[in-house]
């Protein structure tokens, strides 16, 4: 089944159009990575599905259900979270209280707090202290695990890699082959390639807010990889 | 890539509408210079409220508009302008007309220990703590006998004949002191913002972090534009209160001078020269027709306010400017394009 | 010395009744960083509201809340979710502005309909009651009845904010409301919650006052300051520091007062100044700007 469907979408931050003519699909049990080098326009597409950009497009649907219009607050009920760029977890809340607002919207489901400190043990630990005195690693996991709270069918990550050492990095992708296996679609933005590529089954490639290439990691070579990544005049 | 031809260009100030606005400006003037040989006194005493007012509203536009410095509390020196005249005149002889500039000066002066006290805070915090300076000054001024405590002072007779002999020169040279000031202030106003300084003001309101990196100092500027709306407002409020003859910290240190002075800006168009200009015009058009109605101009005046901000943030004559493009007081510069631009590929 | 310290006592008990005015306000300043200027005339409208449900169905005061508190809440709400969000964002200007003309329309509207003369609310011997503590302090009843509420309600406000669903949610988008709207929180929702929960306590406050002292339609902005001097003393985001502002005012107007009765308000001032002179976020700052 497909979960997303799109078809010439285009963004606009105000007047400025910074997508162009998205073509993308994602099916259920998929897990999907966007490369791409800085502002080539991938945190702005999950910023399009998430309702937080205006949007134009033949097709934008979730589920069947079009996206474009859809206000921000309603997206989690239609079984999408997000883990943000920069993690962004909420200052004035413990790591146990920003676990439990991301089962705000209510959904049921397999993701529980005791699952979630199941999966990331380190944060049981730490549950009363502010979310945000916490190491860059141990804050993308409440992140994740402030996503998953909501029981969500697919997964949005928007640069899990972002500012993390790679020893971190590397401990971060190991939890979400757990992740797929609950049966989540994944949405994986990543600027770190190897990563993205390694647990991916299928990849598009932004730059300057345009698909360059797409296909899945076995059938690129990286030279096309490289290409589609910089573009041309590299 | 090549450049190309060089590209012709001009950098002006001006346009077609300052200049004709010029112009008018000139006549507009020698017609309020010769209003006191009508000898229609309602309308003189209208004249003066309007200057005074305009000329607070520049100083206030200056402070949040373009310094954004949002305070609530300007009344502090407003009445303490005032005061000063009355000192100055009374106590230590000196002419009313000169104690104007002077009394601009006393409130510079206290406006250093101000700034120490308020720029401690940000914002909010800022904004209320300058009210309640203002309230110190009303309660303090409260206590001090000798001018009159709660209840205030006049003017002495001798003082007020001493600016003319009789009632309608009195007026007369008033009205023009009136007009002196408010026409000073607008043209100090306009000098500074087309200045070095102004341009970093305009920076500092756009963004202070991005001004900051400039090499714009932020503080420096702030502090400086504080303390010349500190002696703007209280040159004015000595001239308010040479107009009513009579004070007391009530009437000097009211918040009705703030917030009419708000509205004015708010309506007229904030971070502009012409808004409050046209803010005073509209607001004295509304007291005007609605004087018969009690409460129910102060009501209409509230709702437009909200209605403005809600849907005009940037008010009257920024709806102007959005449509016309109009400037009477341009303060931009602007880049006159003299041969095309070569076509993208 | 006794007298001193009656005094101090007395300036406590008068923080209650600060502090009662103030926890609407900080909440509203927490949840949402508005600047509201009608938060006094809020208090005062409260009054009239009870006034006239006490007028017309001849309850007693404290009845009478069962029927203010539900109308404050509902007019909070839409008031909120009718003018207020429209104004909400990283300029300072709007929200200021907007409600400086609420509030001038809120004192004039009941200008218009009450008049200017003084009301009253009476309750009875509770207003004049007091209480002895020693033989030489003595405590009036109702203002000690104040204070506890403060107290009670601040109790109840920070269960509210710190263990249920919808003080998480409260916390959350005052933190980050474009995150908290990926959290499937409604922000224009939660600030018109969080706006009925303040008007709810403006209602206790304004019943409470009118019964306390005179009022009229123009006391609203002089309430204002003090609650706002409350809270900033206080300290954003802790609602004890607000009941601790508003002690700290209470007792500085009543030392005041006893030294020269015309200092009592300015005693109240210089004391604010103080406290942020040597701590411009006050005393107990709780989040992470201004």
């Amino acid at each position: 089944m497909s979960l997303l469907s799109v078809r010439n979408l285009s963004a606009f931050y105000g007047d400025y159009q910074a997508l162009f003519g998205i073509d993308f699909t994602l099916m259920q049990g998929e897990t999907v990575a966007i490369i791409g080098a800085n502002a080539a326009g991938k945190s702005t597409f999950l910023r399009a599905i998430t309702g937080l950009v205006n949007t134009r497009s033949d097709k934008f649907n979730y589920q069947g259900n079009p996206l474009d219009g859809s206000a921000a607050s309603k997206i989690v009920e239609m079984g999408i979270a997000m883990v943000p760029e920069g993690r962004r977890l909420f200052p004035s809340l413990s790591v146990e209280d920003n676990l439990k607002i991301g089962a705000y919207s209510g959904r049921a489901g397999k993701w529980t707090l005791q699952r979630v400190y199941e999966m990331f043990p380190k944060l049981r630990e730490r549950s009363e202290v502010s979310g945000t005195s916490l190491s860059g690693g141990e804050q993308q996991m409440v992140a994740i695990g402030r996503a998953l709270m909501a029981n969500p069918d697919l997964l949005l990550c928007d640069e899990l890699s972002l500012g993390l050492a790679p020893i971190i990095i590397k401990d971060i992708y190991d939890a979400l082959p757990a992740i797929k296996a609950e049966g989540v679609s994944l949405l994986v933005v990543e600027q770190d390639i190897n990563q993205a590529l390694a647990i991916a089954d299928r990849f598009y490639c932004f730059q300057e807010g345009r698909i360059t290439l797409s296909g899945s990691p076995e059938d690129s070579s990286k030279a096309n990889i490289a290409t589609a990544y910089f573009g041309r005049s590299q | 890539m090549n450049s190309g031809s060089a590209i012709d260009y001009r950098v002006e100030r001006s346009t077609r509408a300052s200049r004709l606005g010029g112009v008018f400006g000139l006549i507009l003037l020698a017609l309020l210079i010769a209003v006191p040989y009508a000898s229609d006194r309602a309308l003189m005493r209208l004249l003066i409220e309007m200057f005074y007012f305009i000329a607070l509203a520049q100083m206030w536009n200056l402070l949040a508009g373009y310094g954004g410095l949002v305070s609530i509390g300007q009344q502090a020196f407003l009445g303490l302008g005032g005061y000063s005249l009355f000192v100055l005149t009374t106590h230590l002889g000196l002419g009313a007309v000169w104690s104007i500039p002077v009394a601009g000066f006393v409130g510079a002066a206290i406006s250093l220990p101000v700034a120490f006290l308020v720029f401690r805070l940000r914002g909010h915090y800022f904004a209320i703590g300058t009210w309640v300076i203002a309230e110190i000054f009303l309660l303090g001024f409260a206590q001090i006998t000798a001018l009159g405590g709660g209840s205030g002072m006049s003017l002495p007779v001798s003082v007020v004949k001493s600016i003319a002999s009789t009632r309608s020169g009195r007026d007369t040279a008033v009205y023009w002191v009136a007009l002196a000031v408010v026409a000073a202030v607008i043209t100090i106003v306009y000098l500074l913002l087309r200045s070095r300084h102004g341009l970093a003001l305009t920076a500092i309101r756009d963004s202070e972090r991005a001004s900051s990196s400039l090499g714009v100092d932020n503080f420096k500027t702030k502090l400086l534009v504080y303390i010349f709306a500190a002696f703007g407002t209280a040159a004015i409020g000595a001239l308010i209160f040479l107009t009513k003859l009579r004070i007391s910290p009530s009437a000097a240190f009211d918040i009705n001078w703030t917030t009419t002075v708000i509205f004015i800006v708010v309506i007229g168009g904030i971070g502009t020269i012409e808004g409050p200009i046209l803010g005073t015009i509209v607001f004295f058009l509304l007291r005007e027709s609605l004087a018969d109605y009690g409460s129910w101009y102060l009501i209409l005046l509230g709702a437009t306010a909200v209605l403005v901000m809600l849907r005009a943030p940037q008010g009257l004559w920024g709806l102007i400017i959005l449509k016309y493009d109009l400037h009477f007081f341009p303060v931009q510069q602007r880049l006159h394009l003299q041969t095309e631009l070569p076509k993208d590929e | 010395m006794i007298e001193w310290i009656n005094s101090i006592v007395q300036g406590v008990l008068t923080g209650g009744l600060y502090a009662l005015f103030a926890t609407g306000l900080a909440i509203i300043f927490g949840v949402m960083r508005l600047i509201n200027i009608t938060h006094g005339d809020l208090i005062v409208l409260a009054a009239f509201v009870a006034m006239v449900i006490i007028e017309t169905t001849g309850l007693n005061p404290f009845l009478s809340m069962l029927a203010v508190l539900p109308i404050m809440f509902v007019f909070g709400y839409f008031l909120q979710r009718g003018i207020l969000n429209f104004t909400l964002g990283d300029d300072l200007l709007p929200p200021l502005l907007v409600t400086f003309g609420l509030s001038i329309v809120i004192q004039n509207v009941l200008l218009q309909i009450f008049s200017a003369d003084s009301q009253r609310l009476k309750v009875g011997s509770i207003e004049t009651t007091s209480l002895h503590l020693t033989n030489n302090l003595a405590v009036g009843v109702f203002p000690l009845i104040i204070f506890v509420t403060a107290v009670v309600l601040i109790i109840i406000l920070q269960y509210i904010f710190n263990s249920t669903d919808i003080g998480r949610a409260f916390r959350a988008t005052s933190d980050d409301p474009t995150t908290a709207q990926l959290m499937g929180i409604n922000n224009k929702h939660i600030f018109g919650l969080a706006m009925g929960v303040a008007m709810v306590l403006v209602g206790i406050a304004g019943v409470f006052l009118a019964i306390r002292t005179n009022f009229d339609p123009s006391i609203g902005p002089s309430r204002l300051l003090y609650a706002f001097e409350a809270v900033i003393m206080g300290g954003m985001g802790s609602l004890w520091g607000t009941l601790a502002g508003g002690i700290i005012l209470g007792v500085a107007q009543n030392i005041g007062a006893k030294l020269d009765p015309g200092w009592q308000i300015l005693a109240g001032h210089i004391a604010f100044l103080i406290v942020l002179i040597f701590r411009p976020r006050g005393l107990f700052p709780r989040t992470f700007d201004e």
